[in-house]
């Protein structure tokens, strides 16, 4: 494993975005980085700017107006990036699959790595999502970029 | 005021102190903010519409997702105003039940809004330790109703669960650390610098505006208007528990954080009273599938203030037309009068100090960003310019 990777799989920074969710997954997100739960003891951190994020956690269904932002911010995450997907919302835009706003799941948008499902996934769920993350990054190939 | 020195900050939709998607553009004169524009509408996901087209059965989970953090007080106010349609009387029981987990769900709210409250003034060591306590409340959701979030407790005549006599201690136990610990964090919040160079005189609403404006919930009480739902127009079963209705002279953030401290100690005498109280009986009647034709509005205190649900039957199983007024939609016109005179660095806990909730807010709304009024639009209007929208394309 090279440095760079041990790095990536040591602390990964995660960005969280809601596209349109209810709050319920954002709310179980953002337990999952407190006391009870605490993943930062994984080295993961949440994080305010896209620049400075590995991973993009995504809360609830991509409404027509937030797909913008949503690719836009995904664009200003340095590579290489991933994205999980929190909740069913994310996944596949659940009850409001047929809304006229809702483009649906975040795969319509972008490449997901992980999907959590559940409404809300609870925190534990959450964790043992980012941390098959974890192992998916520990087993990617390095290709000749050192990427 | 020279415009030439005028600054204008684009504030989300992605941002640290926004947890959900909302854009707001602030022209500033030096440090001082002069005009607020709110830009709304990221979380619109159309499910006044998609209510049309599902059941009145199926409704109740929609209803519940409309916001994750006052789930139950949307479905409450739901089927409140379903039954009203069918003229169902809701068993003695199931109103004591209802009463449980809405003041559980107050209590969750508050103590995440604190949470989030710290975190904005940058205190967060003391978010830390609200949200460890925090899960105190989120434990007894979960042992009541099976879920932390979406408790799915209500339905169209009742409740679906019973509230066991054996879990009762437990529930009990629960809230009397709730109640020492909000105790003890009441004080550390009146003693500490951090928290009142943060927020005493910060984002001032005086009474009259607040009145004007029409700010709801602790954003209203915390101007010292003694206004609550639960009293005026009691519902489930609060006419029959006793509660004082806390309110604060303050008007500024500080007495927003101590008025919600006093709705979870509140809420947890309420709980108490209510489990000492409860009737016994059925959880719920059976109600038609289909609602004869008419209209009802129900509405409830929501953590956040005053929620409003407006229904149209035809006679169907479906609804003709539902409308969701928010609480936080009506402390908008409210937040940007807070902000207006104050500096940048307090944008987020100002923001923050009405307790937004994005998710339930984003329904069809136009605001008037000249004269801060919302603008409500009767169906002719809106149907028109959709008409023009659609020729455009
Ligand atoms: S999955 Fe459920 S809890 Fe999460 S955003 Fe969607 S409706 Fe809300």
């Amino acid at each position: 494993m090279n440095l760079l990777k041990w790095a990536r799989t040591k602390s990964p920074w995660i960005l969280h975005f809601n596209t349109g969710g209810c709050n319920g997954c954002d709310i179980e997100l953002l337990a999952a980085f407190t006391p009870r739960f605490d993943v930062e003891r994984f080295g993961i951190l949440l994080q305010g700017s896209p620049r400075h994020a590995d991973i993009l956690a995504v809360t609830g269904p991509v409404t027509l107006q937030v797909r913008e932002r949503l690719i836009r911010i995904y664009e200003q995450m340095p590579e290489p990036k991933y994205v999980l997907a929190v909740g069913s919302c994310a996944c596949s835009g659940a009850p409001f699959k047929d809304c006229y706003n809702v483009i649906g799941g975040v795969d319509k948008v972008l490449p997901v790595d992980v999907y959590v499902p559940g409404c809300p996934p609870k925190p534990e769920a959450i964790i043992d999502g980012v941390v098959k993350l974890i192992q998916k990054i520990e087993e990617e190939k390095i290709d000749e970029k050192g990427r | 005021m020279s415009y030439g020195s005028m600054i204008k900050v684009p504030f989300g939709p992605q941002h640290p102190a926004l947890k959900e998607p909302e854009h707001f553009l602030f022209e500033i004169d030096g440090d001082i903010i002069v005009n607020v524009k709110p830009r709304i509408g990221y979380n619109h996901r159309g499910i006044e519409k998609a209510f049309e087209r599902r059941t009145y059965i199926q409704n109740i989970y929609l209803a519940e997702r409309i916001c994750g953090i006052c789930s139950d007080a949307h479905t409450t106010c739901y089927t409140q105003a379903i039954e009203e349609l069918l003229d169902v009387e809701v068993p003695p029981r199931a109103r004591y039940i209802r009463v449980i987990v809405a003041e559980l769900e107050r209590i969750h709210s508050h103590s995440l809004w604190l949470g989030i409250a710290a975190h904005e003034i940058g205190f967060d060591t003391l978010f830390m330790h609200l949200w460890r306590d925090r899960e105190a409340v989120m434990d007894v959701l979960e042992l009541v109703s099976g879920n932390r979030v979406h408790y799915a407790m209500n339905t169209i005549g009742g409740v679906r669960r019973e509230i066991a006599s054996e879990i009762i201690p437990k529930i009990i136990g629960s809230l009397d650390f709730l109640e020492k610990r909000t105790k003890y964090y009441m004080k550390v919040l009146r003693s500490e610098q951090t928290v009142l160079k943060r927020t005493v005189d910060i984002g001032v609403l005086k009474p009259e505006d607040a009145v004007e404006l029409c700010a709801v919930g602790p954003t209203l009480r915390a101007s010292g208007v003694k206004n609550d739902v639960r009293r005026d127009d009691p519902y489930a079963a609060y006419d029959e528990i006793p509660f004082n209705i806390v309110t604060d002279d303050g008007c500024d953030v500080f007495s927003r954080i101590l008025v919600r401290c006093g709705e979870i100690l509140e809420s947890i005498n309420m709980i108490r009273y209510a489990l000492d109280h409860m009737p016994s009986g059925m959880l719920r009647v059976r109600v038609p599938m289909a609602v004869k034709p008419g209209e009802a509005v129900s509405r409830v205190e929501a953590p956040r203030g005053e929620l409003i649900h407006y229904v149209k039957s035809n006679g169907s199983t479906r609804p003709e037309r539902y409308k969701v007024r928010s609480p936080t939609l009506a402390n908008i016109p409210a937040l940007c009068k807070m902000l207006i005179g104050q500096h940048v660095a307090d944008i987020p806990i100002i923001l923050a100090g009405i307790d937004p909730c994005f998710a339930c807010m984003d329904r069809l709304v136009f605001v008037d960003v000249k004269t801060n009024k919302k603008k409500a639009l009767d169906f002719e209007s809106f149907r028109k310019i959709v008409r023009k929208q659609r020729e455009l394309l």
